[in-house]
């Protein structure tokens, strides 16, 4: 089968002032259709980097990377523009949603950046459709600071989804939540994967990479580990059991 | 409230231009009245100033133009409409139990409806038949006419002018003031032939009045008739005319300069008030991609290209520039309205000056938008991301 992303032997230098940085450091990987794929290190290990370049926002200094069977490791400013828009789906810790907009519109926003592009009606039904998908069919009107930080997170999936892409990269999409919405949210990766498509995440945190099903550690800007998931959480199930632990300090209390 | 402040500075610079050309066309308007008012295309001979032992005679003192030589101009010079030779005299008017004291002006059949595009409130012109005959006809300004005949039916009444009976063939409409403050429907026109018979005894004639075919025809009929009188007047090469040749135009030339001056004065302050405007539209863009560095890091992330970022801030660079167009044309017109409702000053707001404004209020956002835009669409996505 051909892998979604294959990485071979990627570099990625940079120059502040005199200093030279080698964040990444020849790395080589590949990552096939429905992987939930955890992406892990601490600070400085490389992995923010990394996410860059798998994300069409950087290039690398060195080596290759086929999106999809593309290799976009040589593409312009605007091509990748095109490859963000059409093959990946981001979702940030900070949400990053447009805040005087409505859900639904921020939904709308890769699709209006198409170069094929929808009518206003299409547009609006593909929107409420990914909205649907994340469970928030009902909240469309409304604006981001009305809505929790979960239902936020949610939001971006939905964004992310709206063009169907490829490839669903989430940096560190639980950081800002507290453990039951992050469990809520890892819930929603989980079936969209299920459903087939292929997530990246970068995380920090071990007891969210476990909802994953292979992880891949790095540190000094190489690839130190790279081993599925044994003993794998159950969104469903971790909210169940936060939630008893909740009842059970409020008998308590 | 930043935005309105931004837009402050087109506002009051496309509001100046609006009322400043509203004012500018309006004077120029009036004076073009005023030129139509004194008849199409007229250039005026007058008898000249002639040295008799050494006393000089004023303008239309001496007769030095003759009959003979208004027919000449108007068989030998080209391009010229009508002719009508003037004499003038004044006279004490009697129609009844009713008299008045006016100007009795002696022309030819043409005067009234070519040279002056005067119209005939009722009757109409006397003949080519009276002017041969210098029969006893008169034609009634509405001033004389109401002065003589208060209840009306002025025309086929007989009338006495310096105890000759002449009877009145028509009334002309009102004219009004002319520009020296004289009340052009205070008059009694009478053939030229009967005018210099009777009433002024004159052989030689004040004035004659001539009307060019088309305004880019009056310079060739001045020079034309310059050449023709000379020689009709055997004038050497060399002396001074015995006639003087006015063209009433030229001293509304100076006037219509002076106002385009006024304008084109007013419109580079507004000018420059548009282009402050434009810069303070282009600091508040600045301003507004900076905020929203993070906004434009989403709209990369997700696929937008350089190009739809550009795009985006130009068209709210323009947005901006617009409504503020609209709102100085807006002002413009009202600031013009509050001039001629408490200054008096006539204004007139043109369709040209509007949608001119407008343009060039939204060219204004395209050039001063352009630069922040540029540099918005110039950003690195990672780095825009990652802006606090």
């Amino acid at each position: 089968m051909k892998p979604i992303i294959k990485l071979e032997d990627i570099h990625k230098t940079y120059q502040t002032g005199e200093v030279e940085v080698k964040a990444v450091r020849g790395v080589s990987l590949e990552i096939h259709l429905g992987e939930f794929v955890a992406l892990m290190g601490a600070s400085g290990s490389g992995k923010s980097t990394m996410m860059n370049i798998i994300g069409c926002l950087d290039h690398p200094t060195g080596g290759h990377y086929w999106l999809d069977g593309i290799d976009v490791s040589t593409l312009e400013r605007d091509e990748l523009a095109d490859i963000r828009n059409q093959k990946i789906g981001f979702v940030f810790q900070g949400f990053n949603l447009l805040s005087r907009t409505s859900a639904l519109e921020n939904v709308e926003l890769p699709m209006l950046y198409t170069r094929q592009r929808l009518n206003g009606e299409s547009l609006r039904d593909r929107a409420i459709q990914a909205l649907e998908t994340v469970g928030l069919g009902d909240r469309a009107d409304h604006s981001p600071n009305q809505l929790s930080g979960g239902q936020q997170q949610r939001v971006a999936i939905a964004r992310a989804l709206a063009n169907h892409p490829a490839l669903l990269l989430a940096d560190e999409p639980t950081g800002n939540l507290d453990t039951r919405t992050s469990a809520e949210i890892m819930g929603v990766f989980q079936k969209l994967n299920e459903q087939g498509i292929t997530i990246v995440m970068v995380t920090h945190e071990l007891d969210v990479a476990q909802y994953t099903k292979r992880m891949i550690v790095m540190r000094d800007g190489r690839v130190v580990s790279d081993t599925p998931v044994v003993k794998r959480l159950n969104a469903e199930d971790e909210l169940r059991k936060v939630q008893q632990e909740q009842q059970a300090a409020q008998l308590a209390g | 409230m930043r935005t309105i402040l931004t837009m402050l500075g087109i506002i009051i610079g496309v509001g100046a231009v609006i009322a400043m050309v509203a004012l500018g066309r309006a004077a120029k308007t009036q004076i073009q009245a005023r030129i139509a008012a004194l008849g199409q295309n007229v250039v005026v001979v007058f008898s000249g100033s002639i040295n008799r032992n050494g006393v000089f005679t004023g303008f239309g003192g001496a007769g030095t133009l003759t009959v003979e030589d208004a027919l000449a101009i108007q068989n030998e010079v080209p391009n010229i409409a009508a002719v009508s030779p003037e004499v003038r005299s004044s006279a004490q008017i009697m129609a009844g139990e009713n008299n008045w004291s006016t100007s009795i002006m002696g022309e030819s059949v043409d005067y009234l409806p070519v040279i002056r595009q005067w119209d005939f409130a009722e009757g109409d012109i006397f003949t080519e038949a009276d002017v041969r005959a210098a029969a006893k006809v008169c034609v009634l300004g509405k001033t004389t006419a109401d002065k003589l005949f208060p209840d009306g039916g002025a025309v086929g009444q007989i009338i006495r002018i310096k105890n000759v009976p002449v009877k009145v063939v028509g009334v002309l409409t009102p004219k009004g003031v002319s520009m020296i403050g004289q009340d052009q429907d205070d008059t009694v026109i009478v053939p030229y032939t009967t005018g210099m018979k009777r009433f002024a005894g004159v052989t030689m004639l004040r004035t004659i009045n001539v009307s060019a075919t088309s305004s880019d025809h009056v310079a060739d009929v001045i020079d034309g008739m310059t050449q023709l009188l000379r020689q009709r007047h055997r004038i050497q090469a060399g002396r001074d005319d015995d006639f003087i040749i006015r063209n009433p135009q030229e001293f509304f030339a100076t006037q219509n300069a002076a106002t385009d001056t006024m304008t084109a004065l007013l419109a580079g302050v507004a000018t420059i008030s548009l282009i402050v405007g434009g810069i303070g539209i282009m600091n508040i863009m600045l301003v507004s991609v900076t905020e929203r560095t993070r906004e434009i890091g989403i709209r990369m992330a997700v696929g937008a290209r350089g190009h739809d970022i550009l795009l985006q801030f130009l068209i709210e660079a323009v947005t901006l520039s617009s409504i503020g167009g609209i709102l100085g044309i807006l002002s413009g017109i009202g600031g013009a309205k509050m001039l001629t409702l408490i200054k008096h000053w006539p204004t007139q707001v043109s369709a040209n000056s509007i949608i001119l404004a407008f343009v060039f209020s939204a060219a204004v956002g395209i050039f001063f938008g352009f630069y922040p835009a540029r540099k918005a669409s110039q950003l690195d996505p990672i780095e825009a991301l990652r802006y606090e």
